[in-house]
């Protein structure tokens, strides 16, 4: 059996008024139909019904005002006999709901007795003791009375009150804000910490010689989470826009392979460093891509800070500056580059490297990729992305030709510079690296 | 502000002497009137009587009548005529005979002399020194014990001062003159009495800026005025149990030196701050409210207020001692703060 | 020099450059830039040390030669 209750129709509605019943005890229903009309404030409103059956009772009348969630009727099962359903009025409404009920014939009159639409199966609580339940806001439902036949007691429900108060185990330790703060920056664990402060709290003497958080982040750890607070402001607060250019790197690579056969393995180059010079050198004529961005303005490099993206075996990620890449030779900057790269991965960094780069250059071409769409590493204005040097062909006086070719992807604050610069930047790249002899 | 707030020790330094609270005022209102002609004293039996508290003893003799004035018994009158003098070009010192005399006054304080420089848009000031004695302890009752200062600390516009001290008693009345807007100085009656070292001549320390009475590490006992005895000898009582209680003397309660207070608790963890006023609505309320505001992460205890009972201040020793702070109750509350009370 | 003289300079020569991956079982079969994540720079410096410890010049065009440790250990064996 279902009841259909007093509808909300709207959230400040509080009550409405029956206005009239479109259906009569023992009329069939469905699901959908209108069943009654309800009176609110804002007018007269059809009322559907959601369940299908029969009528089997009616319980409030027209004209009357009842609060939302009263029942109005209940609806029985199609085809069941309305003598078999036993009444059942839920105890929070039946104290101040006015019922009119079709008893049916199997309900003793011994039973109704008991308290005219009290609910059988429900706790037995005196009227002041629903109220200072409802007051404390303790359902009688589940609470055992330690009265008399069972019955709900006061102090019942004052104490399911005061339990409920209780904090979940051990969620909330009574700990001082002091000693709180303490434990968060050491890591401590103070779940088993005795404490000894006023009313039994945790004070910051009492955590001396407690463990560490089991759970305390790795230096790994902390560092992905460094670059995911970086890379989640640079996505939410920079206007990225992306150009991207391939490079014949024939000229280039030619270069460096007669160079390097001139130069002890010591010497040796990479063409990671042509890229490099070739970036700062660019920069030089594109100042404006070489910069930071300091809240509301922008801040031109006071030189050439090549943050280097470096990988770190078994994860993580640093891009340590490279400075002044646009001074010294190619063996100098070769020198300082391995430098870097070597100190990065074995944890040695300076401070000053960590934060001094101007714009950062990631290549993942090494592990194969054609391209990189790199994000900003905030505050900086661009990145440069190299793919992998990979023989493609390519059409040199209308032949084609099987040539290395890198494509370059710049990813610049378009806050700072606009699309034209940086497709600027990346043509007078191309230009440099076709003369490697010149960086 | 890189003013050093750690403790100077209680010591007599050459050219100090040993001299009392009541005295250290005379020196200073004697100073004044020497060294200022536009400087004059005025209030209820100042003259004649030597002042409720004997503090203006021997002065009517010395400076006369014009500069040492006896007024009607009317509060509004003579410290509302207070302002007019100093509106005109004086500088004033007017004692009331205690705060509880002084809420008639109330009105001329804070429609006139609060306000006047904020409505003349700068053009007028008000340079007053209002002296007043505040506090229970000597069992004249309910009309004459309590401490209302803090109604006074409420008034933007004044400045108020608690001297706890009788170097302080002396310098404050100096800086209360010195300064261009009305200044309240209170009193704590059962003060006049005790004797400090004293030096006529040192530089005064800056009055608005309060200070460390006694080291510690364990816990802040925070007071001002008669209460900063209390805690010192707390402090002295609790060192025997190997606690280490640190006194702040607010000295100024009007502006209050917050970021003296927040340090001490920096440095503790702990505050019991002890105010002789009704604990409701108290400045030991608003020292409380700022360390909750600005130094919640620095609390290891709960804070603690030792105020006075609230009840009129009894007539009756016994009743009156117990209605007041005193010193076993911040024994207690130090020690309840640090979980071992 | 042996084989397996060769094969514990090599690694120790690698260990200098990644030390992470010193404990690491190195097979002889497998591409180490993959397998080890090496980079043109790692190689070099590897390159280099080859050259400190064992005086064997390997030219830059010969890097495709040494993709995995069998073929290093092959080619610097020819070149002593």
């Amino acid at each position: 059996m279902a009841e259909f209750v007093m509808p909300s129709l709207g959230a400040d509605m509080a009550a409405g008024t029956l206005g009239k019943w479109l259906v009569a005890v023992g009329d069939r229903v469905a699901h959908g139909d209108i069943i009654a009309e309800v009176e609110t404030d804002k007018g007269t409103i059809e009322v559907e019904v959601f369940n299908s059956g029969v009528v089997e009772a009616l319980l409030v009348e027209e004209g009357e005002k009842v609060p939302v969630g009263t029942p109005l009727a209940e609806i029985g099962q199609a085809g069941t006999a309305a003598e078999s359903v036993p009444v059942s009025v839920p105890a929070a409404e039946s104290a101040s709901v006015p019922v009119s009920v079709s008893v049916p014939a199997s309900v003793s009159a011994g039973i109704m007795t008991l308290g005219g639409g009290a609910d059988l199966d429900g706790p037995m609580a005196t009227p002041a003791v629903r109220r200072r339940a409802h007051e404390l806001d303790v359902p009688l439902q589940g609470l055992s009375g330690t009265g008399e036949h069972g019955r709900i007691t006061r102090e019942d429900v004052e104490q399911a009150a005061v339990a409920e108060v209780q904090p979940p185990s051990g969620d909330r330790v009574r700990i001082s804000p002091y000693a709180r703060q303490l434990a968060r920056q050491r890591q401590i664990d103070f779940t088993d910490v005795r404490g000894t402060g006023p009313e039994g709290a945790i004070t910051a003497r009492d955590l001396e010689g407690a463990p560490a958080k089991a759970s305390a982040e790795s230096p790994k750890e902390r560092m992905q989470r460094a670059i995911a607070a970086a890379m989640t402001r640079a996505n939410d607060e920079i206007p990225h826009y992306y150009v991207e250019h391939a490079i014949d790197m024939g000229t280039a690579l030619e270069w460096l392979r007669e160079k390097n056969q001139t130069l002890s393995v010591n010497e040796r180059l990479v063409s990671g460093v042509l890229l490099v010079r070739s970036v700062a050198r660019a920069l030089c004529k594109h100042p404006q891509l070489n910069a930071t961005w300091q809240g509301q303005e922008v801040i031109r490099g006071d030189g050439f800070h090549v943050g280097l993206a470096v990988s770190l075996r078994g994860g993580g990620l640093v891009a340590p500056a490279l400075r002044d890449t646009d001074q010294g030779s190619l063996s100098e900057l070769m020198a300082r580059m391995t430098d870097l790269v070597t100190r990065a991965r074995a944890g040695a960094l300076r401070s000053s490297e960590m934060t001094s780069a101007t714009i950062t250059l990631t290549s993942l071409g090494e592990r194969g990729v054609e391209s990189v769409t790199p994000i900003i590493f905030p505050p900086q204005v661009a990145i440069v992305g190299f793919g992998a040097i990979l023989t493609r062909p390519w059409v040199v006086d209308d032949q084609i030709v099987a040539r290395p070719v890198v494509r370059v992807t710049l990813g610049a604050d378009h806050r700072v510079s606009n699309g034209h610069q940086g497709a600027r930047f990346l043509g007078t790249l191309d230009r440099l690296l076709q003369e490697p002899g010149k960086l | 502000m890189g003013v050093d707030r750690r403790p100077r020790p209680p010591h007599v330094c050459e050219g100090s002497v040993v001299t009392t609270y009541r005295e250290a005022i005379r020196t200073a209102l004697r100073r004044l009137l020497l060294e200022d002609s536009r400087v004059f004293l005025m209030g209820e039996d100042v003259g004649r009587y030597g002042g409720a508290y004997a503090v203006s003893k021997g002065l009517l003799e010395e400076f006369g009548e014009d500069r040492i004035r006896d007024t009607p018994l009317c509060e509004s009158t003579f410290v509302g005529a207070g302002i007019g003098a100093a509106l005109g070009g004086m500088r004033p010192i007017v004692e009331v005979m205690t705060v509880n005399f002084s809420m008639l006054a109330l009105d001329q304080v804070v429609n006139n002399a609060a306000v006047m420089r904020h409505m003349s848009g700068g053009q007028f000031e008000v340079p007053i020194a209002v002296r007043m004695a505040t506090g229970a302890g000597k069992q004249i009752a309910a009309q004459h014990s309590h401490s209302l200062e803090n109604w006074y600390a409420y008034i933007p516009g004044i400045k108020v001062l608690a001297p706890a001290t009788v170097q302080d008693a002396h310098d404050m009345l100096l800086a209360a003159v010195e300064d261009p807007d009305p200044v309240f100085i209170f009193e704590h009656q059962m003060l006049y009495g005790i004797e400090g070292p004293f030096d006529p001549k040192a530089t005064p320390s800056s009055p608005w800026q309060a200070a460390v009475r006694h080291p510690g590490s364990d816990v802040s006992l925070i007071a001002y005025g008669g209460s900063v005895h209390k805690a010192m000898t707390a402090a002295e009582e609790l060192e025997k149990e190997r606690i280490s209680a640190e006194v702040i003397d607010l000295r100024s309660l009007r502006p209050l030196d917050r970021p003296a207070i927040i340090s001490s608790v920096s440095r503790t963890h702990r505050a019991v701050v002890i105010d002789e006023a009704w604990k409701t609505g108290s400045l030991a309320s608003e020292i409380s409210a700022t360390l909750a505001e600005e130094a919640f992460y620095e609390l290891d205890a709960p804070i603690a207020r030792v105020c006075t009972r609230e009840v009129p201040i009894p007539y009756a020793k016994h009743l009156e001692d117990a209605a007041l702070p005193q010193v076993p109750a911040i024994i207690e509350a130090a020690k309840r703060s640090l979980g071992n009370g | 020099m042996k084989r397996d003289e060769i094969r514990e300079t090599l690694i120790a020569c690698l260990s200098d450059v990644a030390p992470e991956i010193a404990e690491e079982e190195v097979e002889d079969d497998v591409d180490i830039r993959d397998e080890l994540d090496l980079d043109s720079m790692d190689i070099l410096r590897w390159v280099q040390g080859i050259h400190k410890a064992l005086g064997v010049e390997i030219p830059e065009e010969d890097y495709g030669k040494m993709t995995s440790l069998g073929d290093a250990i092959d080619y610097v064996a020819g070149r002593i």
